[in-house]
């Protein structure tokens, strides 16, 4: 016998009541400790894949969405850009290195980006197994893509038209004369390169000038018809860009200005984004935080009520020899009692929400965000739960310490 | 033993009460009879240190308790002393068995489950020791207080009104139990109550 044991008793006793304290507790920690962890993983997920990119070069339209197609490839593009045009500004000497991407195609959703070694190069990747695409049609792809697909080297696949439509029935969208050999493997880097099919530039355009010589359906022709209308003239999806010094930013943009490009500064829209971003978060945890709040005015009434049922009870252990101090301690047992199991409730609610989310973003985004540790903001919210629980016993503790056991007796 | 003197007591803006010494040797027996509104509670209050007195002095075995702390005299009363109140109550949440050690526990006496359910044997509850408690009659519920009441040994057992709800039968059965108990464990037994039946099974006797 000792106060864990009749503190556990207790709350067990008043199932319904410790259960709906409980559920509201859990609740508020549950939420704010998922917009940690969400907030947490997709920033750094986020700051991985602009890592050191400055510009995104890209046909004319919302920066943000240039962004977010050509950096986290999350979007669709703004459109295609000559790649004579792009050349003329790449070469400014302000652009230390610039990585072409031509997309439009994909595999099972995967979406198969033409661009030369300096865009896995960029990450850091590594091979898991194989070697780097060389020639075209030859493929190398990402870990989860290799995960999902089950694919490995000397796997061929064919593609289908279009970013993320695998599902399409349509045999129009379906480039089935032009298979591709998986050559490589790239190892997990935690990049959006995990989730793409990396091919020479070459293939891309070829896919399509095929795709038009054998005159596919309508659809196909519409999206294919300005490459066809300008062929020979090559085109790419965006450049990502990465200065060489000071002061580029409005240089280039001096030079993109009167073509069909534009110019997006990845910094500046990118806070942009995350502004939004947080806002949301924000105002989801807010509201955690009124949840919070009530759970703890309900942990007060439920203590305090649960006090003033018991202080017979109370009154009983005093005449048996129990100190005040002793049944002080009890109450705040308790009350700590409530509030961890309602923190372990929360942050195991928490972890099932991330990952129902993350099996949601891995279908719409190819995007996971499924790190389950527990980090140091969690820490401290649990830290700081604990501390408002245990304000929130310590007046029906004393409550209880003070109980005048001969009056009490005497009503009861 | 326990002997007081001169113990007055007045309730802030209530009644007050001035008492005759009472004085139980060791392992005697002694009634306190009284009308209601006598100061009866009040006294079993000031007896066991539940309540200050006014004036006057309380002591157990040469051991003046209106001179202690609160927690020395929580402490003092549940080491020595058994109490029995008119109605049985309990900690809800806990069977009979953990009721009953919630006695050593609060008092910080040793006492094995064997005892506290050798307690139970003794006054033929021992099959009920893991039932909660409200879920058994009021006699039996009597017994488990009265078990709870002696199983650590106190040198004193006080009861309050502990037949006043009962029928003549249980009344005198729990009399019996109260006085066997006492006697078993050699304590001084005090019974304060109004209970005219009570009046002739002891000539020991106080009258309020």
């Amino acid at each position: 016998m000792n106060l864990l044991s009749i503190s556990f008793k207790n709350l067990r006793y008043k199932a319904l009541d410790t259960a709906l304290v409980i559920f509201l507790l859990s609740f508020g920690v549950g939420i704010i400790s998922l917009m940690i962890l969400l907030q947490g993983q997709i920033t750094s997920k986020f700051d991985r894949n602009i890592k050191d990119i400055d510009f995104v070069l890209a046909a004319k339209g919302s920066p943000i969405q240039s962004i977010l197609a050509n950096i986290y490839h999350v979007d669709v593009p703004t459109g295609n850009i000559p790649v004579a045009d792009a050349k003329r500004i790449i070469r400014n000497p302000m652009v230390e290195d610039a990585i072409p991407l031509a997309y439009g195609d994909n595999y099972e959703k995967y979406r198969i980006v033409g661009t030369n070694d300096h865009y896995p190069n960029h990450y850091g990747c590594t091979f898991a197994e194989g070697r780097m695409f060389e020639k075209p049609f030859e493929v190398t792809i990402g870990s989860e893509v290799a995960r999902q697909t089950g694919m490995k080297v000397g796997s061929t696949f064919t593609s289908m038209h279009g970013y993320d439509n695998a599902a399409t029935s349509d045999p129009e969208a379906h480039h089935d004369h032009s298979p591709f050999v998986v050559v490589g493997v790239f190892s997990p880097s935690g990049s959006v390169i995990d989730q793409l099919i990396l091919t020479p530039v070459e293939s891309v355009w070829l896919v399509h000038e095929h795709g038009t010589e054998t005159a596919a359906g309508a659809a196909e022709a519409a999206v294919d018809s300005t490459l066809a209308a300008q062929a020979p003239e090559r085109e790419m999806t965006a450049y990502l860009i990465k200065k060489r010094n000071k002061g580029a930013f409005g240089m280039l943009s001096k030079q993109v200005e009167n073509t069909t490009m534009q110019l997006a500064n990845v910094a500046v829209e990118n806070s942009r984004l995350m502004n939004n971003f947080g806002l949301g978060l924000s105002v989801i945890t807010a509201i955690a935080g009124v949840i919070m709040v009530l759970s703890f005015i309900s942990i007060f009434i439920s203590l305090l009520n649960s006090m003033k049922e018991r202080k017979y009870e109370l009154a009983l252990m005093r005449t048996m020899g129990a100190s005040p101090f002793r049944l002080f301690s009890l109450i705040i047992v308790e009350g700590m009692l409530l509030v961890l199991l309602g923190v372990l409730v929360g942050l195991l609610l928490s972890r099932t929400g991330l990952l129902i989310l993350s099996s949601a973003m891995q279908d719409e985004f190819h995007y996971q965000v499924n790190q389950l540790a527990p980090t140091g903001m969690e820490l401290l919210l649990v830290a700081g739960t604990l501390f408002i629980g245990l304000v929130a016993s310590v007046i029906p503790a004393i409550r209880a310490m003070r109980v005048d056991i001969s009056k009490t007796l005497s009503n009861g | 033993m326990l002997q007081t003197r001169n113990l007055k007591f007045t309730y802030h803006h209530g009644p007050s009460f001035e008492f005759p010494d009472v004085h139980c040797g060791n392992a005697e027996q002694l009634l306190i009879l009284g009308e209601s509104g006598k100061g009866k509670t009040t006294l079993l209050h000031l007896l066991s240190g539940m309540l200050k007195p006014s004036s006057g002095e309380v002591s157990l075995n040469g051991e003046v308790t209106t001179s202690m702390s609160n927690k020395e005299l929580d402490r003092f009363r549940g080491q020595n002393m058994g109490i029995v109140f008119q109605t049985a109550h309990f900690v809800k949440s806990l069977s009979v068995l953990e009721n009953m050690m919630l006695a050593p526990y609060c008092s910080g006496k040793t006492a094995t489950k064997r005892h506290a359910l050798e307690a139970l044997e003794r006054l033929n509850i021992g099959e009920k020791a893991n039932n909660s408690v409200y879920s058994l009659s009021v006699g039996e519920q009597q017994r488990v207080a009265i078990a709870r009441a002696v199983f650590h040994r106190p040198t004193l057992l006080l009861a309050d009104e502990p037949t006043s709800a009962l029928d003549d039968r249980h009344a005198s059965e729990v009399m019996h139990l109260l006085e066997e108990q006492s006697k078993e464990i050699g304590s001084s037994l005090i019974i304060v109550t109004h209970d005219q039946r009570m009046k002739d099974r002891y000539n020991n006797r106080i009258v309020l």
